[in-house]
């Protein structure tokens, strides 16, 4: 079977903001495949072990959106395509035309994906996708088999498992407790190299830059304000519970 | 020109939930004098949630009640809620929804189905003269953008816990029901639910969370967590440690991967306070930490620390709560 992973390169959620002349900055930071995203190319590979096929990982991002997908590739993808957005500002309406415009031309029977990005968080370009391609869609899956078809996905809702039955081809999303994605092997990491890699333009998709104008404008960016740290309390454990209730209901007022 | 406000109810368990009447507060706000306010209801059974609703909004509530919506699934719901849409009179302005499992699966269908921009988990918002500002957090709450739509129709999620409550309308809406036509053929069906957090507080809505982490030291060791929040009517969360450890399901994860909350009462257990941990908590009005290491950095961010063991301490605050809560309602 042929599966497509989107991806996302994002900050390593280890990292602090700082923001820098109204922009997040970018400069020494590490960034990471998606971590949710991480699940959807670990569930892609493990499917072609299954099945056989392929797996293509497509990202929508920067020039340094490469190495995230070399990455992958190092894992065991077997082709990556790179549709390159550093002249492009829009949001996820654009980036959803952006995907659909090039999946529009490709086969497939999977489309996976991240839950949601741990950057922007707001969790909407998969589910867009589908529906631009008209596909089924399951979100936040913890579970995935495949039967020829058909496939069937355990979703997470707010802690409840529901069990779907979808036609395929479909978009997926991956959460938490999917799989353990693996590392990429040295000689995984050496075959990445020789592997198939494409760049495509707005121009090579047929797009203009109409067509995927954002639907939503930022208007301003900063930092939450900084937490202080409050006060230890002393004494014995068995005061020191009774002084916590006291405080948040004399105090805090929360109880 | 008059614009039409729109919120996607949701119930729990046959009742309006709190998020759709944080919706309907702001669905309220937004409006200026002469817009409309219209709320669309969809699942099963729907007698005393619709009776409810009319009372928060002096407009249409639009009603389809058909065995199929009884669980929420991807495509009907989609269905329904266009089905709904179309019986509006004129294009909505803004349509709200919470940003809960069915909002972030509903949502951006609707989102690419009227080629419209979405600003999703909303924090706050606000209006600069007829201008709507949208605050939503980055990085899970690093950071904070402010966000406006395009003109026409726009989606907007918001965070639960994050926005009051609404307040019933001065006169009750009108109650249209419409019929459901199901789709035909469906490609996704539900064939099987398992509730794991049933009768539950939901973690995203819960008014206090208790929370462990590898200082739990396992499974079991949550159960003096989940005394407490019981007590306390809470509910209770972990940290990524804790949930890669295997104490707990990944459905408890708080952090930037996992759920972002915002309780009142936020109690950190065995917690060591990870930035990625950190910032899926931050947000908390009252943070309380309990760790045996003195340099955790859980306590630069809590208003309250206690230096200890949790498994002799978080047992004596339980018994301290049931008491103080008992007093006050004796």
């Amino acid at each position: 079977m042929h599966v497509v992973v989107l991806l996302k390169q994002t900050f390593d959620t280890e990292e602090k903001i700082v923001i820098n002349e109204g922009k997040v900055e970018e400069d020494g930071v590490k960034f990471v495949i998606n971590p949710y995203d991480e699940y959807a190319v670990e569930e892609a590979l493990r499917l072609k072990e299954a099945h056989g096929g392929t797996v293509t990982v497509v990202s929508a991002g920067p020039e340094r959106a490469a190495e995230a997908l070399r990455t992958a590739l190092a894992m065991g993808a077997d082709e990556a395509v790179r549709i390159a957005t550093e002249a492009i500002d829009t949001d996820e309406y654009g980036i959803s035309r952006l995907l659909a415009a090039f999946l529009q031309t490709q086969n497939f029977d999977l489309i996976l994906g991240g839950n949601f990005s741990v950057d922007n968080g707001a969790g909407q370009v998969a589910v867009r996708l589908a529906k631009l391609l008209t596909l089924p869609h399951v979100s936040s899956i913890t579970q995935l088999s495949v039967n020829g078809e058909r496939a069937t996905a355990v979703r997470d809702a707010e802690g409840d498992a529901e069990t779907l039955e979808v036609a395929l081809p479909a978009v997926m999303t991956a959460q938490q407790g999917l799989n353990e994605p693996r590392y990429p092997s040295l000689p995984g990491i050496m075959k990445a190299k020789k592997k198939p890699f494409r760049e495509l333009t707005l121009t090579d998709l047929g797009l203009s830059d109409s067509e995927i104008a954002p639907r939503t404008q930022r208007l301003g960016l900063s930092l939450p304000p900084a937490r202080q740290a409050g006060k230890l309390l002393a004494g014995s454990p068995a005061e020191q519970a009774a002084e916590l209730v006291r405080l948040l209901r004399t105090e805090a007022k929360v109880i | 020109m008059s614009k039409t406000y729109v919120v996607i109810v949701e119930t729990k368990d046959g009742k309006l939930r709190q998020v759709s009447l944080e919706a309907l507060h702001t669905a309220q706000l937004l409006r200026e004098d002469g817009d409309q306010l219209a709320a669309v209801l969809t699942g099963h059974q729907l007698k005393d949630a619709a009776a409810e609703l009319v009372r928060y909004v002096d407009g249409q509530v639009l009603v389809l009640d058909h065995p199929n919506l009884q669980a929420y699934q991807p495509e009907l719901a989609f269905e329904a809620v266009t089905q709904a849409l179309a019986a509006l009179p004129g294009e909505p302005k803004v349509i709200l929804l919470g940003h809960t499992a069915t909002g972030r699966d509903l949502a951006p269908q609707l989102a690419a189905q009227l080629a419209c921009g979405q600003i999703s988990d909303v924090t706050a918002v606000t209006k600069d003269g007829v201008n709507l500002i949208f605050t939503r957090p980055l990085y899970a709450g690093k950071a904070f953008e402010q966000k406006s739509l395009s003109n026409g129709t726009g989606i907007v999620t918001l965070r639960p816990n994050n926005l009051p409550p609404a307040s019933p309308a001065a006169t009750t809406g009108n109650l249209v029901p419409l019929e459901f036509t199901p789709p035909s053929p469906l490609r996704t069906l539900l064939k099987d639910v398992v509730r794991k957090v049933s009768g539950k507080v939901d973690l995203t809505e819960a008014k206090i969370v208790v929370s462990g982490g590898r200082g739990v030291k396992s499974a079991d060791g949550f159960k003096v967590l989940e005394e407490l929040a019981d007590s306390l009517g809470g509910a209770v969360g972990a940290s990524r440690g804790a949930c890669d450890a295997g104490y707990c399901d990944y459905a408890l994860q708080i952090g930037q991967t996992g759920k972002v909350v915002t309780p009142e009462i936020y109690i950190a257990c065995g917690i060591s306070g990870a930035i990625q941990h950190l910032a899926g908590m931050s947000q908390s009005r009252v943070i309380i930490a309990i760790n045996k290491d003195p340099e955790a950095p859980i306590f630069k961010v809590a208003d309250y620390g206690i230096v200890g063991d949790l498994f002799e301490i978080v047992p004596l605050l339980t018994a301290q709560f049931k008491e103080a809560l008992s007093e006050r309602t004796s």
